[in-house]
C-alpha cells in the first residue's frame, strides 16, 4: 500500500516528526518497506506563465516565448508541443538547479537566446511524463516557487501489509491507525450525499446474495468525455502508485485509494437491461479490460448483463463494457463482495489487481454508499453531467454481523504474562472505537464483551483482542522471562548417532559436506536414474529444478563437475539428504549419504607424487564407516549397477542385506559428464547412523604368532572368499587377517595370481606351540585347497 | 724401552687417534695379549724378585693412566660421532607436516548444529520430518484454510497429486501436537522450499522452528527465549525489538528484529542503514491450531517461532550471498573449515 506523507497529514497530524512516523508504523505492524521522495532534487523552479508565444524562425519544432515570472518576462525558447499563449507551467529561470546538478544558464538556441527552461513533469523528476511542458492550474500565482505549491517535500510511503490489515488498505484506514498510536483525533473529509438530478436507474438483481449481498448502482448522464483529470488528482494518484487514465477511472481509484472501496465504472451505453450478479456457469468466456479473453469456471461470482458477463466480481471489468474515449453515460458500480467469494478468483485466473487485492481481505461493509457519493461528487466537479438516485440492492441477512467477543482479564494477564490492568484495557477499546456491550467482575477479574467497529472484520475470538491489546501496551513494554517447566531427562538413543556426530566423522576423515538441491535437472537425473521416473514438480522454477532427486549422486556429481571447471585437482564431497522415490508401497522419503572421490588421492605435497584415487580409495572410505558404526559381517558383492562402470562396483551388504553401492561411474556417463575417474558411495542413512554397543571380549595374556602364506589361486577367486575359507577354518584362533600382496605375472601361470596372506593366531588360554602353528596353518592351507584349489607357492 | 717412554708414546697416540676405530687399535697395539704394556707386565719374571713389586707396580700404574686417557679420548670420540650423526639427520623443520586430509562441515550445518545445541541444553528436543508434505500439514492444521490470502505469502511448489514441498517446518511441529501432549519442547531444522530467488532468497533453505506448549506459557516466556536465543547464539548482549505482524498460526504475532551484528545498531551496509536485521517470527499459538491438533486451548497455551538457519549463518558468518551456500565451491567451504 503506497499512500503520500502529505495528505496523511492533512487527515491527521501528530507532533511527531517523518522519521518518528516511519519508525512508528513499523512498530505497529505497518511495515514501512520503502520511502521514496516524490519529486527529485531541484531548486530556482516557479510558477510562470506563457504571456506570447511565436514560432522559431529556423525551427519548425521549436517556439520562442514570452514568459512572465510575475514582476519580468523573459525570453525562453520551448521545444514542448503543448506550449501556447496563456499556459501557466513550470519555469526553471536563469540559476535554477535541475535534478543530477543540471544548472540552467542563459543559452542560444538556433541563433535565439534562452533565458530558461520549461519543464516537463518527467525533467523535475514528477513522474515519467515528458510528452510535453507541465500543466499547472492557470489560477496559480506565476513567481511561487513549485515545490512549495506542489506540495513537493513529500514521500510516497510503501507498507508492506500483512493479510490481517486489509483495513490499512486506504489512506482513511492508516490515518485511522495513526490517530490510535498517537491517541489524535482524525480529521476525516465530510461526504455529503449527491442529491439525484435525473430518474434514471439501472435495474439490479442479485441472485448469488451470499457472494454479493450489497450492490450500490448510479447512473451518470451527460459527461464531458473531454474533461481531463485536474493536477492535483493526478498528483494524489501518482504519489499512491497509481497512473492517471482518464477521469472516471481516476476518480473510480482515487476513491480506492482514499477510502478503500473498489468501484467500477460501466459505459451504460454498453450494458443492456439491467445488471445480473451471479455465478459463472462453467466454460463462459469473458474478454477482459486488459486484452485477454479468459474461459471461466463455476466457481467464479459474475456481474452479467443481457448479453453475459461484463466483470469478474471484485477482479476486473471487462472489455466491452469498459469506459471508452466518447462515453457520454456511466454506470458506477460499488459493492460488497463475500471475501470467501473472491478469494483464491484471482489467483486462479492469474489477474491480482488492487480490487482483488482488497477484496480477498476484505472491505468495511457499510462503506458503499459513501464511496458512491464520494465517487459521484467527484465526477460531477471533473466531468460535469447529471447523478441519478443510488439504487441499493441489498440482502441483509448476508451481510456480515458484528460478533459479540469475550475477553477475561485473567486469561489476558496469563497469555501475556504481565499484569495489565482493566484501565488500561478500557483504554485500549475506547482508542480502537470497540464498542463495549459488557463488563463485569468474576473472582476479581474484569470480563468484556466488545463488538469490533464494522472495518475490524479480524476480530472473531478472544485471541484477537489479546493481540489487540498487547499491540495497543505495546509489545516491547511486555517483560521477558524464561519458561517454568517440568525438567525431564532427554532420551539418548544407545545404539544410534546423532547425524551431527556422522557428519563430524565423515569431516574428520576428509570429506568436505555439500547442501545440493533436492530438485534437480531431469535429464542429469535420468542419466544418474534411468528408467525411474522421478516425482515432478508442477510449477519449477525452472526446468534445471524440475524433478525431486531419486538418489543423491546427481547434486554431488553437479558439485564435482562446479568444482572440477574452478580448477580444483581432487575432491572428496560428501552429502546427506532425502531422497524421493514413487513406489509401489506409496511415496518414500528417505535419508541417505553419499560420498563422491575424484582427483589425486593427497593434495599435492614435497614428499611425493600423489596417485589419483580409485575403486579402493571409496570402498576403504565405506569399510572405514560401516566399521566406525561397529558392523560386523559388511559384505561387497558385484553390482550389476547401470550407472556405476561393470568392473569396479559392489553391493554394499550388511549382514546380508543390501544397504548401498560402490564404484566407479560408469564410462559412457563419465563421458557425457565430461570428467573422468569418478568414484561415488550412497548408503542408507540409518546404516551410517548406526552405533552398535561394543561388548569387552578379554585381552589375552598369552603370545601372538603370525604365519605368511603365498598362496596361488585362479585369477577369477575373489579375495574376499579366500579370506572366508580361512577364517572359517581356523575360527576364533585367527585373531587378524591381512592380505599384503596380489601379484600376476613372471612365476605366476598366467590364469593364475599369488597372494600373500598374514595370520595372526593367538590362544585366549595358552601359549601356542610350533607343533599348534604347524597344525593350524596346515588346516588353513587343507581348507584353501578344498574350497578355492589354491596351493602354496 | 723404559715405562715412561712407553706411555708417552701410548698417550700421544690416542691424542691422535681420530675415531673410534683407530682408538681401538691403539688400544690393542698398548694393552692387547701382545700389546706394550702387557709385554712388560709378562716381562717381570725375568726381573729380580725384589724388584718385581716395585716395577710392578709403576707397570699397572702406567696402565690405569693409559685406560683414563684411552677412556677420556673414547667419550670424546663418541660425543662427536653422535653429534655428526644428529648434524646428519636433521631436517629441515620449516618444511609443511604430512596432514591427513581434513574435510568440513557445511557452514549451514555448522549453524544449524550450534542452534541446536542451544536448545537441547534446555530440553528442548529436534524433530524431523518429511519434505514432500499434503496440504493439510503445511496449510490447514496451521490455520491456513485454502482461500486464505496467506497462502499468497508462501509460494509454493506443487506435485500434481495436490502434494506440495513443505514451505516451512510447522508440519513436523503439527505431527507433534498430534502425537504428544504438553509440555512439549521441540525444535524442528530443515530443508523448506518456496519459489523465490535472488541475494537474500533461494527456493530452498533452512528453517528452525520451535515451539513450546504447557501450562501457563505467554507472550514474555516466548519474548525471554527469543532473546536469549538471539544473544547466545551470538555471543553478544544485542538489543532485540518486538514488532506486531501476522501468521495465521500465531495470535498475538510477532516479527523480531534483532540489533545488527555488523554495526552493532550504528547502521551499515549490512542492516540498510537501519540499525536492525529481521531475523524471525513468532507469536503465542492460535487457539484453532491447538485444538485441531488434539490439545485444549482453553487448559494450554504455547509459544512458536521460526527463522532461516541460513540467515543466522549468513550473519554469524558475514556471508552477504545466500546463493553461494548452494553453489558448494569448496573455495568458499574450506573457509569453514
Amino acid at each position: 500500500m503506497k499512500f503520500s506523507e502529505a495528505w496523511l497529514r492533512e487527515w491527521v497530524n501528530p507532533d511527531i516528526e517523518r522519521d518518528a512516523l516511519l519508525k512508528q508504523l513499523t512498530m505497529a505492524g505497518l511495515e514501512v518497506e520503502a520511502v521514496e521522495a516524490v519529486a527529485a532534487q531541484f531548486s530556482g523552479v516557479i510558477v510562470g506563465v506563457v504571456r506570447q508565444c511565436a514560432k522559431h524562425p529556423d525551427a519548425d519544432k521549436l517556439s520562442v516565448c514570452q514568459v512572465s515570472d510575475g514582476d519580468n518576462t523573459y525570453q525562453v525558447v520551448c521545444g514542448a508541443p503543448n506550449v501556447r499563449a496563456g499556459l501557466v507551467t513550470a519555469f526553471a529561470r536563469i540559476g535554477a538547479v535541475l535534478p543530477d546538478n543540471f544548472k540552467i544558464k542563459k543559452a542560444k538556441l538556433r541563433g535565439i537566446e534562452s533565458q530558461g527552461m520549461l519543464c516537463s513533469a518527467a525533467e523535475l523528476g514528477l513522474g515519467d511524463d515528458h510528452d510535453g511542458i507541465i500543466e499547472l492550474p492557470s489560477e496559480w500565482q506565476a513567481g511561487s516557487d513549485l515545490v512549495d505549491v506542489m506540495q513537493l517535500d513529500d514521500i510516497t510511503i510503501d507498507l508492506d501489509l500483512t493479510p490481517n490489515r486489509g483495513d490499512c488498505l486506504s489512506l482513511k484506514g492508516i490515518a485511522r491507525e495513526v490517530g490510535v498510536l498517537n491517541n489524535t483525533a482524525v480529521a476525516f473529509p465530510k461526504i455529503k450525499p449527491v442529491a439525484a438530478t435525473i430518474d434514471d436507474v439501472f435495474p439490479v438483481s442479485l441472485t448469488d446474495a451470499q457472494g454479493c449481498p450489497r450492490y450500490l448502482g448510479r447512473v451518470i448522464r451527460n459527461i464531458d468525455p473531454s474533461a481531463s483529470t485536474p493536477l492535483w488528482m493526478r498528483e494524489r494518484l501518482r504519489r499512491c502508485g497509481l497512473r492517471s487514465i482518464d477521469p472516471v477511472v481516476d476518480v473510480t481509484n482515487f476513491v480506492l485509494v482514499e477510502l478503500g472501496q473498489p468501484m467500477h465504472a460501466f459505459d451504460l451505453k454498453n450494458i443492456k437491461q439491467g445488471i445480473v450478479v451471479r455465478m459463472a456457469q462453467a466454460g463462459e468466456k469473458l474478454s477482459m479490460l486488459d486484452g485477454q479473453e479468459l474461459a471461466l469456471d463455476d466457481q467464479t461470482l459474475l456481474i452479467t448483463d443481457a448479453n453475459g458477463p461484463v466483470a469478474i466480481a471484485g477482479v476486473m471489468g471487462g472489455h466491452r463494457s469498459g469506459v471508452q474515449d466518447d462515453t457520454k453515460d456511466v454506470f458506477l458500480e460499488c459493492a460488497y463482495f463475500n471475501p470467501l467469494t473472491i478469494a483464491g478468483t484471482a489467483r486462479r485466473y492469474g489477474l491480482h489487481t488492487d480490487a482483488s487485492h482488497r477484496y480477498e481481505r476484505g472491505v468495511d461493509f457499510t462503506l458503499p454508499s459513501e464511496a458512491m457519493e464520494r465517487a459521484t461528487q467527484l465526477l460531477l466537479d471533473i466531468v460535469g453531467g447529471e447523478a441519478g438516485p443510488v439504487n441499493e440492492t441489498l440482502d441483509q441477512a448476508h451481510l456480515p454481523q458484528a460478533v459479540s467477543v469475550r475477553l477475561r482479564q485473567s486469561r489476558l494477564i496469563e497469555l501475556l504474562g504481565v499484569d495489565i490492568a482493566a484501565t488500561q484495557v478500557d483504554e485500549a477499546f475506547a482508542r480502537l472505537d470497540f464498542q463495549m456491550t459488557g463488563r463485569d467482575e468474576v473472582d476479581g477479574y474484569v470480563e468484556w464483551t466488545v463488538l469490533a467497529p464494522s472495518h475490524r472484520f479480524d476480530i472473531a475470538i478472544e485471541a484477537d483482542l489479546v493481540e489487540e491489546v498487547c499491540r495497543i501496551y505495546g509489545y516491547n513494554n511486555v517483560p521477558s522471562k524464561q519458561p517454568l517447566t517440568t525438567l525431564a531427562l532427554r532420551h539418548v538413543e544407545l545404539e544410534k548417532n546423532p547425524e551431527s556426530v556422522l557428519k563430524r566423522q565423515l569431516a574428520a576423515s576428509g570429506f568436505q559436506e555439500v547442501i545440493t538441491y533436492s530438485f534437480i535437472d531431469p535429464v542429469l537425473q535420468d542419466l544418474l536414474d534411468p528408467g525411474f521416473a522421478p516425482v515432478t514438480l508442477t510449477n519449477p522454477m525452472s526446468s534445471e529444478q524440475s524433478v525431486m532427486r531419486t538418489n543423491l549422486l546427481g547434486g554431488l556429481v553437479d558439485a564435482a563437475l562446479s568444482n572440477q571447471s574452478r580448477q580444483q585437482d581432487r575432491i572428496q564431497l560428501f552429502e546427506i539428504g532425502l531422497v524421493f522415490r514413487q513406489e509401489e508401497s506409496g511415496l518414500q522419503q528417505t535419508s541417505r549419504l553419499a560420498g563422491l572421490l575424484w582427483g589425486g588421492r593427497e593434495a599435492e605435497s614435497w614428499v611425493g607424487q600423489s596417485n589419483k584415487m580409485d575403486f579402493f580409495d571409496a570402498k576403504g572410505a565405506v569399510d572405514a564407516l560401516l566399521d566406525w558404526a561397529g558392523l560386523l559381517d559388511v559384505t561387497f558383492s558385484k553390482a550389476s549397477d547401470p550407472v556405476l562402470h561393470p568392473g569396479q562396483s559392489a553391493t554394499i551388504h550388511v549382514q546380508g542385506v543390501s544397504v548401498g553401492r560402490v564404484g566407479r561411474l560408469h564410462p559412457e556417463i563419465e563421458s557425457k559428464l565430461d570428467i573422468h575417474g569418478v568414484y561415488v558411495f550412497e548408503i542408507d542413512s540409518d546404516i551410517a547412523l548406526t552405533n552398535v554397543r561394543r561388548i569387552h571380549t578379554g585381552i589375552s595374556k598369552f603370545p601372538s604368532v603370525r604365519r605368511d602364506l603365498a598362496l596361488v589361486v585362479d585369477q577369477a577367486v575373489p579375495a574376499a572368499v579366500v579370506e572366508g575359507v580361512v577364517r572359517e577354518a581356523l575360527g576364533g584362533i585367527l585373531v587378524d587377517f591381512r592380505l599384503f600382496d596380489v601379484y600376476e605375472g613372471k612365476g605366476v601361470d598366467s590364469n593364475e595370481k599369488s597372494l600373500g596372506l598374514g595370520l595372526t593366531l593367538q590362544s585366549q588360554t595358552a601359549t601356542l606351540t610350533e607343533e599348534d602353528i604347524g597344525h593350524f596353518e596346515q588346516i588353513a592351507v587343507q581348507a584353501l585347497q578344498d574350497k578355492v584349489g589354491g596351493h602354496l607357492r | 724401552m723404559d715405562i715412561d717412554e712407553i706411555l708417552n708414546q701410548a698417550q700421544t697416540a690416542v691424542d691422535a687417534a681420530v675415531d673410534l676405530r683407530s682408538l681401538d687399535e691403539i688400544r690393542v697395539t698398548y694393552l692387547g695379549k701382545k700389546g706394550e704394556l702387557t709385554s712388560l707386565l709378562k716381562g717381570l719374571g725375568r726381573l729380580d724378585p725384589e724388584q718385581r713389586p716395585k716395577v710392578g707396580a709403576l707397570i699397572n700404574a702406567a696402565k690405569v693412566k693409559f685406560q683414563t686417557t684411552l677412556d677420556a679420548r673414547k667419550t670424546l670420540l663418541e660425543q662427536q660421532q653422535l653429534s655428526a650423526a644428529i648434524n646428519a639427520d636433521a631436517v629441515d623443520i620449516t618444511l609443511p607436516g604430512r596432514s591427513p586430509t581434513l574435510g568440513g562441515l557445511h557452514p549451514v550445518t555448522q549453524a544449524l548444529h550450534r542452534i541446536e545445541e542451544i536448545f537441547l541444553g534446555a530440553g528442548y528436543e529436534v524433530v524431523a520430518g518429511p519434505e514432500i508434505e499434503n496440504d493439510y500439514y503445511n496449510f490447514e492444521a496451521l490455520n491456513i484454510p485454502s482461500h486464505h490470502p496467506a497462502r499468497a505469502m508462501h509460494d509454493t511448489f506443487y506435485f500434481s497429486d495436490g502434494t506440495l514441498l513443505r514451505t516451512h517446518t510447522s508440519p513436523s511441529q503439527v505431527r507433534t501436537m498430534e502425537q504428544q501432549q504438553p509440555p512439549i519442547r521441540v525444535i524442528c531444522p530443515g530443508r523448506v522450499y518456496r519459489r523465490d530467488s535472488d541475494l537474500t532468497h533461494s527456493p530452498m533453505f533452512h528453517q528452525v522452528e520451535g515451539l513450546v506448549i504447557d501450562k501457563g506459557i505467554s507472550f514474555a516466556d516466548l519474548k525471554g527465549t527469543v532473546i536469549d536465543f538471539l544473544q547466545r547464539f551470538f555471543e553478544k548482549d544485542l538489543q532485540v525489538r518486538f514488532r506486531p505482524s501476522y501468521f495465521p498460526f500465531t495470535e498475538p504475532s510477532a516479527e523480531v528484529d534483532v540489533q545488527c551484528v555488523h554495526c552493532l545498531g550504528d547502521g551499515c551496509r549490512v542492516c540498510s542503514q537501519t540499525g536492525w536485521l529481521e531475523v524471525m517470527g513468532c507469536g503465542l499459538v492460535h487457539p484453532n491450531v491447538l485444538n485441531m491438533s488434539g490439545i485444549d486451548s482453553e487448559v494450554y497455551s504455547g509459544f512458536a517461532f521460526g527463522f532461516g538457519g541460513d540467515r543466522l549463518a549468513m550473519m554469524l558468518y558475514e556471508v552477504d550471498d545466500l546463493r553461494l551456500f548452494f553453489e558448494n565451491d569448496v573455495r568458499f567451504l574450506q573457509q569453514f573449515n
